[in-house]
């Protein structure tokens, strides 16, 4: 295994377009596993040391949150902590300490739940590619199909919610403090004269990767936020999902589960993260 | 591919020779023969390999070597304070909180980090601190009781 | 902690030294300051690392194994096939002369399940000795295969494991299943008020020890080679693995100690054989440990059970027929199950006096990792089925759980399925002393009970005739015929005392 470090985040993204083999290093908490047990396919990482990866500005309008930021520094920053719910959910003290917001974002099914609250929040992503940097909508990103060339992702950003469109996050899990995805979900939304509006729903551990729920969502928009109302949208949530069968339930598990934390996450019958 | 690491180590300046691919964990137990951490999943999941990086636990088994050059790593090994257990170490055998003993780096190391950092913690915080580390033997009370009882032995300052 | 010390006072001496006195481990220290030395915690020069190539397939004939590749992979020194292997086929418990051998080290001619062991690489990096594995070409042939015990019995289910022909193993080289006679089950069902019969299932176990299975095997300077491992069984490992290599014992020095984890799951010699071997080779110093995912699914686990209980209960809450079938999964091979079923049969009907008991425990191979031990093995699951089945009983005739099985436990006098005559007995006494820490209510009738009241309802007489054993697959097992009688007078006695008239 070889082991090249650039201090500049341009290089590192032109060095995984040179060579199939390479693949980004963030926290290592998902590569390096592969690379201990032998199943890694790649034979290269790549790291950076570059500083605007870590970059975390929460002063603007537009929080910006660098690709090498980690949990532990989103759980040290009071003025995000909307996001300490969700990082906090993200593996035992150690892992967060070294859990990338980028590696999350690329974090295969059943983890990644970070990505999730980033989906709900209407991220944006800055990318490094052989032409310079650009933006694209970070839904956009994950549909990136997988024979598109490797893009280095330097930062999420996203609008600061405001205090009444608060992040809604709830993580289901067999063993808690810690452990993969049951299934995660989050929600932003504000209410206006009653009404849901500006809703968007995103899931974890639902499909392949991180969702938005957007027939739930359209189903959502402009309904009251009572029970009634939720109750008779939930079913477009199972077309929304295609849970997968792992190591953590199974698919007929989670699409049964799924619409009762939903409705539970919606009408604010889930105990917050203390 | 070889490189020279330098490092602090259990408050002493360290160099030695690693693989640019080699874990902190393989350069710690192979090249400077502290055999602390312990390999236990290899997959992050088990936290027996916990040492702390700039006083935060971190995983060895997950981390390059090279990431620690220039910072300072503590491992269980440099815990005690000269030839005397320290608190937590006594409070861990006088609870019982260790059998097989193979998780107990790992969770010392933790319970470290959580002191230095919250020196009189609640039991909840406690639980969190090592919610990363797995314990088959003991049940994980003994070891709650002892970091709390470690916690206050060292007075709360 | 409290000591009931007035609990059979008469019959020992209460000079207590060491119990009820903290004492402290004698490797406390070396845990705190991680000085304490697992297998892994060396690093001798010139080490080398083994993988072994695992069968993808629960069933299948190999028919070729291409190593070329392998052998001329980045730093491999050697691959081995189980034709290098000088005795290439074992049990464990060979060793006590029980059970034939029955499981390679290296499958040579078919894999029996999902994960066994078909080649291994020795190399300089375990990156190399993974990379080596993936160089190594099986051209398997796919076989039907078996995943559940009473499938694996069924006449048309695929063979498992062509040393015991019908999927069990045999005891005696004659018996399919181990069995427990006592009295006339028939006759207690036609007898009782209530019939119950439940069937239990458990899945099974791994004991997922935070250190993995391993052992790093070393030449040193006497000619003999040095091993240090994690077994929980280390003359047992030593023999095995002499066996396997067709060594004398002496020449090997097995050094273990620490073990991080065991609770059964380091009992099989599985890693020992392989690595000495891979010294024997190469003349280095070999290191062959399980990762976590070969430990999670390939190392043996607690075998799963499936129980069957059949019971007669009168409306007094006697017991007075217990009939159990008990299938052990005991995998693809038998390392220790054979065994577990003969702990199990020990143990039935339980700690309860029940005048006439039947079981039958099989030993079963199907396609599934073997299993091995685990904590109580052979009876752990036993009582889970046969305790859920007394709360199921109590409930049947309205009884409080604690006080049904008061009422039917062994009494010091009371004649046992195994015709020993039940002495020192404390379960009553026991559930006492729980109950009242437990702020369990029991009537007083049941508060007043004792073992050492009571007992002799059930004794052993030569007169009566037993009842033959029902009908096949298996033989007589007349050794075992020994007649029973009930003894009615000490019977009521002993209801009376308890019951006092009163309805329940």
């Amino acid at each position: 295994m070889r082991v090249h470090t650039f201090d500049n985040a341009r290089d590192a993204a032109n060095a995984l377009l040179d060579d199939s083999s390479a693949r980004i290093l963030g926290g290592g908490t998902l590569m390096m596993r592969a690379v201990n047990e032998g199943t890694a396919t790649f034979n290269t990482l790549v790291r950076t040391k570059d500083p605007a990866l870590q970059r975390l500005r929460t002063d603007t309008s537009r929080v910006e949150l660098g690709a090498a930021v980690t949990m532990a520094q989103i759980l040290a920053t009071p003025d995000l902590n909307y996001l300490h719910p969700v990082a906090a959910t993200v593996g035992g003290p150690a892992i967060r300490q070294m859990a990338t917001i980028g590696g999350n974002l690329f974090a295969p099914s059943p983890y990644g739940d970070f990505a999730v609250a980033l989906l709900a929040l209407d991220a944006r992503v800055q990318v490094y590619s052989s032409f310079g940097t650009r933006e694209l909508a970070l839904t956009a990103l994950f549909g990136t199909p997988p024979s598109a060339p490797p893009r280095l992702v330097g930062a999420v950003t996203f609008s600061r919610p405001r205090s009444e469109q608060a992040l809604h996050y709830h993580k289901v899990t067999r063993v808690t403090p810690k452990g993969a995805s049951v299934l995660s979900l989050a929600a932003c939304f504000t209410v206006r004269g009653e009404r849901l509006s500006g809703v968007r729903l995103a899931a974890g551990a639902l499909a392949a990767g991180p969702i938005r729920l957007a027939r739930m969502e359209r189903a959502l928009e402009g309904q009251r936020l009572e029970a009634a109302a939720v109750a008779s949208a939930l079913p477009q949530m199972l077309d929304d999902i295609a849970p997968p069968t792992d190591a953590i339930a199974s698919t007929r598990y989670r699409r049964a589960i799924a619409p009762v934390y939903l409705r539970r996450l919606l009408l604010g019958e889930l105990t917050p993260w203390a | 591919m070889g490189l020279t690491l330098e490092f602090q180590l259990n408050g002493d300046h360290t160099a030695v020779l690693a693989d640019e691919a080699a874990t902190l964990q393989t350069v710690l137990r192979v090249e400077l023969g502290l055999t602390s951490p312990k390999r236990g999943c290899l997959q992050g999941t088990c936290g027996a390999c916990t040492v702390l990086v700039d006083d935060a636990p971190c995983l060895s088994c997950l981390m390059l070597a090279q990431n620690v050059a220039g910072r300072s790593v503590q491992t269980l090994e440099g815990l005690k304070e000269g030839a005397q257990l320290n608190p937590l170490q006594h409070a861990f055998m006088a609870h019982f909180a260790a059998q097989c003993g193979f998780c107990t780096p790992g969770m010392l190391m933790a319970a470290s980090a959580l002191l230095r950092q919250t020196p009189n913690p609640t039991r909840q915080q406690v639980v969190d601190a090592i919610a990363g580390n797995i314990c088959r033997c003991t049940g994980y009370e003994p070891i709650i009781k002892a970091v709390l009882a470690a916690a206050s032995a060292s007075g709360n300052t | 902690m409290e000591f009931r010390k007035d609990l059979f006072a008469d019959e020992r001496d209460d000079n207590l030294n060491e119990i009820g006195k903290p004492t402290q481990r004698q490797d406390m220290v070396g845990h705190v300051t991680g000085t304490s030395r697992f297998f892994d915690d060396r690093h001798p020069a010139g080490l080398l690392h083994l993988k072994v190539l695992r069968s993808p397939h629960h069933h299948a004939r190999i028919r070729a194994i291409d190593t070329r590749s392998a052998a001329r992979a980045p730093g491999v020194k050697r691959v081995i096939l189980g034709n290098d292997v000088p005795v290439n086929l074992n049990t464990l418990l060979s060793l006590i002369n029980f059970g034939k051998d029955d499981e390679p080290t290296l499958a040579v001619d078919k894999v029996r399940y999902q994960g066994e062991p078909v080649a291994a690489v020795v190399a300089e990096s375990e990156a190399q000795a993974y990379a080596a594995l993936k160089l190594i070409a099986v051209d398997y042939e796919p076989l039907p295969a078996v995943f559940d015990v009473e499938q694996a019995l069924a006449p048309s289910a695929p063979l498992v494991n062509d040393i015991y022909p019908g999927n069990t193993f045999e005891y005696h080289d004659r018996y399919n299943h181990q069995r427990l006679r006592f009295g006339d089950v028939a006759a207690g069902f036609a007898q009782a008020d209530h019939v119950l019969e439940q069937r239990y299932q458990m899945s099974p176990i791994e004991h997922a020890p935070t250190e993995t299975n391993g052992c790093i095997a070393e030449p040193e300077q006497d000619g003999r080679i040095a091993v240090y491992t994690s077994t929980q069984a280390l003359f047992f490992s030593l023999d095995t693995s002499a066996k396997i290599l067709d060594v004398p014992s002496n020449k090997l020095h097995f050094i273990g100690g620490t073990v991080g984890g065991g609770f059964g799951g380091k009992v099989d010699t599985i890693t020992e054989p392989l690595a000495i071997l891979g010294v024997m080779l190469t003349g280095r110093p070999v290191r062959y440990a399980l990762n976590r995912t070969e430990e999670m699914q390939m190392s043996s686990p607690r075998g799963a059970e499936r129980i069957i209980i059949k019971d007669g209960l009168m409306n007094d809450g006697r017991i007075i027929a217990r009939q159990v079938t008990h299938y052990f999964d005991a995998g693809a091979y038998t390392r220790l199950s054979s065994y577990a079923v003969v702990k199990c049969a020990a143990h039935m009907p339980g700690p309860y006096t029940i005048p006439n008991v039947s079981m039958d425990g099989y030993c079963v191979y199907t396609n599934r990792t073997p299993s091995s031990a685990m904590r109580g093995f052979g009876v752990t699951g036993a009582d889970f089925a046969l305790e859920v089945q007394m709360d199921k009983l109590a409930r049947l005739v309205n009884m409080d759980p604690l006080e049904f099985r008061i009422l039917n436990a062994y009494r010091d006098g009371d004649m046992k399925a195994h015709r020993q005559v039940a002495k020192n007995c404390a379960l009553i006494e026991c559930a006492q002393a729980a109950a009242e820490l437990a702020h369990w209510p029991l009537s007083p009738p049941f508060k007043a009970m004792s073992s050492r009241s009571g007992g002799g309802a059930v004794t052993a007489s030569a007169s009566s005739a037993a009842t033959p054993p029902t009908a096949a697959p298996v033989v007589n097992t007349p050794e075992f015929s020994t007649p029973v009688t009930h003894n009615p007078a000490a019977n009521q006695r002993r209801l009376s005392s308890f019951l006092g008239g009163e309805e329940h």
